[in-house]
């Protein structure tokens, strides 16, 4: 693997809690530059818990407390004086169950470069939104329907929409939460072609169920279990020489 | 091992089968009999209603000779032969002297004019029971049949006048003038503070128990008999406010308070409606909480509000109660012209004509229903229009 790993986020000492319930117990990890990491291990162990919290999307769910460091490139995104908005923008988001508005899909993916007023209306938001579906890898089979319904498209294609929604705001960093669980294999593997090529130019982190996929797309991975970090490395060594017994366990099959 | 799962191939001759088809059979029955015992009640309501309200769209009238005299201008009862008094309408006499006065130039001449005929003369052509037509007029009204000085019209009166205290005159233009006003002010009161309320408690209110209070209050007021709804107007609107009695303005500010919990639940129930993956969606790519609900969850939710305001507004336009106690329920013979003065709304004019006991009243009464109806149906059927097309919009 490449030698010269730049952190793009670093996470200090991270604890969550639900009200008095404490969901993740101090994680300390580092999510490198232009990577895929993969978030693995059974369902309740606080994985997509703090997937979110790296875009802030917990602060819209009430009694969700955060202790420790987050620092995007240096700076800390819990600091008071930073803007959610400006954050998400930085951080994108693709969610479990595709999403999109119920809109045309040239809408889906204007709307957000026009709420932060990044162009215009016009030749320059056409520019964008072809740009955003093609790296999306999904121009061709939309561009002669850019103004029909996003939600008429089928489930693959909907969720390709949703992430060139989220690549049409430049994000540095794109966080996407079991992508792929809604999906068929086909439109899996086209969604994880698409991964490898988002890399080149983004920060992936992606939460999965599914050990195979983690093990496809994923540069590094973080097996996790019950609000702990239990084992962070590389993708290979996680899969083939995982140093803690409880790793070994899961990934093998024979728990979780 | 169960017995009827080896025999499923076996047609017939299994009793449990047949016992459950029979239940089957008896179930559905029951459900149909139930809707045709509520068909039945809805075609005998509008039978009856259609039935008793039709004779009010006609008006009989009679072919007489007037004489505008000067004598006429003092004493209208001159304008016509003195037996005819007791046939023609008393409130198109009384309007003799004011037309005299504003056309000089007719004094002296002498018409053949078809009048509107007193009520009691209009029931009994009409030949309903308990017209009250003393037989002395009977004769005479028989006499001026065989005459051919006897005809019915189409009752423009009944969409051009208020209330009146002869049947023949009475009609629903100041009830209906002062439905509208009292709706418009219910709508611009109850529809954005309603709305906005839910949105609120909906999309930005922690969930503590203040806002639980909030809400299980809101529930209950909508389940508050409306009556005391009046009782509350008045407190506030009319006595603390010093918004006039019996006014459009206090009808409507009390009804609005009377939908206002309607149309928070039917908000709250169309916002609660939007996937959360919408917001979520909204939120992720850096939406602000108010462009996430303006542009992502209220026009979802619009159908559903749209809905529920009109259903609100509609039960609001039915209602009377609580206008009894600020004063709605009043004689109204003219049509308001501004939201300040005196008026009465529909229910309100029909439950007045339907304690009067001259026999004009009842059909009017009648009527009276079936205008109200026809506004609520159109209102309603709005509703689903309204709902339809912006559901397909997107």
């Amino acid at each position: 693997m490449s030698t010269n790993l730049e952190t793009k986020i670093s996470i200090r000492d991270l604890k969550l809690w639900y009200g008095s319930y404490e969901a993740l117990h101090g994680i300390d990890l580092d999510i490198y530059s232009g990577k895929v990491t993969a978030f693995i291990g059974p369902s309740g162990c606080g994985k997509s818990t703090f997937l979110r919290t790296l875009n802030r999307m917990n602060d819209r769910i009430q009694g969700c407390k955060v202790e420790g460091k987050i620092l995007l490139e240096g700076n800390d995104i819990y600091a008071p004086q930073v803007d959610v908005v400006q954050l998400r923008t930085h951080v994108g988001m693709v969610f479990q169950k595709p999403n999109p508005f119920p809109k045309s899909i040239y809408e889906n993916v204007a709307y957000a470069p026009r709420i932060h007023g990044m162009v215009q209306d016009g030749p320059e938001m056409d520019e964008l939104v072809e740009t955003a579906l093609k790296k999306a890898s999904i121009w061709n089979e939309v561009k002669d329907k850019l103004h029909q319904p996003g939600t008429a498209l089928s489930g693959g294609q909907q969720q390709r929409l949703c992430i060139a929604r989220t690549i049409a705001v430049q994000p540095d960093v794109i966080l996407m939460d079991e992508p792929c669980s809604a999906l068929d294999p086909i439109a899996t593997a086209k969604i994880e072609e698409l991964m490898d090529e988002l890399k080149q130019e983004y920060t992936i982190v992606i939460v999965t169920h599914n050990m195979q996929q983690a093990a496809r797309v994923s540069d590094y991975t973080a097996y996790f279990y019950l609000g702990d970090l239990i084992e962070f490395g590389e993708t290979q060594q996680i899969f083939t020489a995982p140093s803690n017994k409880k790793t070994e366990d899961y990934i093998t099959g024979r728990f979780g | 091992m169960n017995k009827e799962a080896n025999n499923f191939l076996h047609q017939g001759a299994n009793p449990r089968k047949r016992k459950r088809e029979r239940a089957d059979t008896r179930f559905r029955w029951y459900g149909l009999i139930a809707l045709g015992l509520a068909l039945s009640f809805l075609v005998f309501f509008f039978v009856d209603i259609i039935g008793q309200a039709l004779p009010a769209f006609k008006q009989t009238e009679v072919l007489v000779s007037v004489n505008y005299t000067e004598e006429a201008k003092s004493n209208y009862n001159r304008a016509v032969e003195h037996k005819l008094t007791h046939i023609v309408s008393r409130a198109w006499l009384r309007t003799i002297p004011a037309y005299l006065e504003a056309h000089p130039e007719a004094v002296g001449t002498s018409h053949d004019e078809w009048v509107p005929a007193d009520s009691r003369v209009d029931q009994y052509v009409k030949k309903h029971e308990g017209h009250g037509l003393k037989s002395k007029y009977q004769k005479e009204v028989d006499a001026l049949q065989q005459e051919g000085k006897v005809r019915s019209s189409f009752n423009i009166a009944f969409f051009e006048t208020g209330d009146s205290k002869m049947p023949e005159n009475a009609g629903i233009l100041a009830a209906a003038v002062g439905s509208v006003f009292t709706l418009l002010i219910t709508m611009l009161v109850a529809v954005p503070i309603g709305v906005m309320t839910a949105i609120y408690l909906e999309e930005f209110a922690t969930d503590n128990r203040f806002t639980r209070l909030i809400e299980v209050n809101i529930n209950n007021l909508a389940a508050i008999p409306s009556i005391l709804y009046g009782l509350l107007g008045l407190a506030i609107f009319i006595s603390f406010m010093g918004v006039p009695r019996s006014s459009a303005l206090a009808g409507g500010l009390t009804l609005a308070l009377m939908t206002l919990p309607l149309i928070i639940i039917a908000t709250r129930a169309a916002l609660r409606a939007v996937p959360e993956s919408i917001r979520e969606a909204a939120y992720g790519l850096g939406a602000s909480s108010l462009q996430t609900v303006w542009h992502h969850v209220l026009p979802l939710a619009m159908p559903g509000i749209l809905t529920g305001s009109i259903i609100g507004l509609a039960q609001a336009m039915g209602e009377t109660a609580p206008l009894i106690i600020v004063g709605m329920m009043a004689y109204i013979p003219e049509p308001p012209s501004s939201i300040l003065e005196a008026t009465t709304v529909l229910p309100a004019q029909v439950y007045t004509w339907s304690t009067e006991s001259m026999h004009g009243y009842i059909e009017r009464t009648a009527a009276g229903i079936l205008v109200l109806l026809t506004v609520l149906l159109s209102l309603n059927a709005m509703a689903v229009r309204l709902r339809n097309r912006s559901e397909k919009t997107w």
